[in-house]
């Protein structure tokens, strides 16, 4: 069964494990979602439910957020994202539903995806961990420089996907196979193992790990 | 409200039956060693010569000369893994990080002794908790906390 849940990360910390390691973890807040809509094979083409997380007035939402919520039923919210299921896990999932942090339990794979910190304009040396010219033997005014570009007059341009200094950060990105420490339904957090993309306060889509490792019988 | 979530995760893992230790208080520090699947106590005793940290992050600084060659552990301070922390002495100091021990030996190293603070966390919470009903005198509730320890 897969299952998703949108949060806000609060931040890290660590914990103590019982038998005295610490685990670093991320803090993820996650009031309950509701189900907004579904989407069928049938209708869409696909199968996913449409979770909604995020209290919201009723002013700051535009008419064609106002008429999906409100043809649905539920309570204004903020933030829309899809999960998709299969058909057969849509069974028995209604529009209204609450979907909590307690779908997850300790010891869950996971994974997460949110928007990375922005960066803005980097050099390569930052963006794709190039390493640089030398400090000494005679480097002039270029130490952070990607070096050669490309070839001579044949190709005679520098070739597509060439690394090179632009934008950083500020996308979409997922951290995979996640483990989930500690589930508190009452104030509705998530504990889970490791860093999260995003700064504090950013929504982060959790699902089930899509790698999920399989113990191989030997 | 993130602050809150984050203090409330942390505050659970505060062990509040370990003294509230100081630089300079000699401990012995009983750790539980996990060899396979038996488990042991191992006590360290040496010298206090910082705390690092707050919250349930906080660390503390052994420092122990064993067969004359100086011997330092750090412990986090709220690890389960502590089962226990006596206070033996309490030093008179006047830093925070007691690093100058280092290059001491001998007479030269020790501490002039001062009332043994082995007050556990609990304990000075409370205490802290009826100093603050009482709003008469708050100094020198304050005052006579500062000369116990």
């Amino acid at each position: 069964m897969k299952k998703g849940l949108i949060g806000r990360k609060v931040g890290m910390t660590q914990v103590f494990a019982e038998d005295g390691t610490r685990i670093p973890v991320t803090v993820i807040e996650a009031a309950p979602n509701i189900v907004v809509s579904l989407r069928t094979n049938e209708k869409d083409g696909y199968a996913a439910v449409q979770l909604g997380f995020g209290e919201a007035k009723e002013k700051h939402l535009g008419k064609p957020r106002l008429g999906h919520l409100k043809k649905a039923g539920v309570d204004m919210v903020r933030h829309l994202r899809e999960i998709r299921l299969s058909e057969n896990e849509l069974e028995g999932v209604e529009v209204g539903a609450r979907v909590g942090v307690d779908i997850f339990e300790p010891g869950m794979k996971v994974d997460a995806t949110a928007t990375t910190k922005g960066k803005g304009f980097q050099g390569v040396m930052k963006r794709h961990g190039m390493r640089g010219m030398r400090a000494t033997h005679g480097t002039h005014e270029s130490r952070r420089n990607p070096g050669s570009i490309g070839m001579c007059a044949t190709p005679g341009r520098t070739l597509k996907n060439k690394r090179l200094p632009g934008h950083m950060g500020c996308r979409r990105v997922t951290t995979q196979n996640l483990k989930v420490v500690e589930v508190d339904p009452e104030n509705n957090t998530l504990l889970i193992k490791g860093t999260i993309p995003g700064s504090r306060g950013s929504l982060v889509l959790i699902r089930s790990a899509v790698k999920a490792q399989v113990k191989k019988a030997a | 409200m993130r602050q809150k979530a984050i203090e409330r995760i942390e505050k659970r893992h505060v062990r509040k039956d370990i003294p509230v230790l100081k630089p300079g208080d000699t401990v012995r520090v009983h750790s539980r060693i996990i060899e396979g699947d038996k488990e042991r106590i191992q006590v360290f005793e040496g010298v206090v010569l910082r705390i690092n940290g707050g919250s349930h992050r906080a660390t503390f600084t052994v420092r122990k000369v064993s067969y004359g060659i100086g011997v330092e552990r750090i412990f986090p301070l709220h690890s389960p893994r502590i089962h226990k922390v006596e206070v033996m002495r309490s030093g008179r100091v006047r830093r925070a990080r007691l690093y100058y021990l280092r290059d001491r030996t001998g007479k030269a190293a020790r501490l002039r002794a001062t009332a043994v603070g082995d007050r556990t966390r609990a304990e000075v919470e409370e205490e802290e908790l009826g100093a603050e009903q009482i709003p008469e005198e708050p100094k020198d509730a304050a005052e006579t906390e500062a000369g116990k320890g």
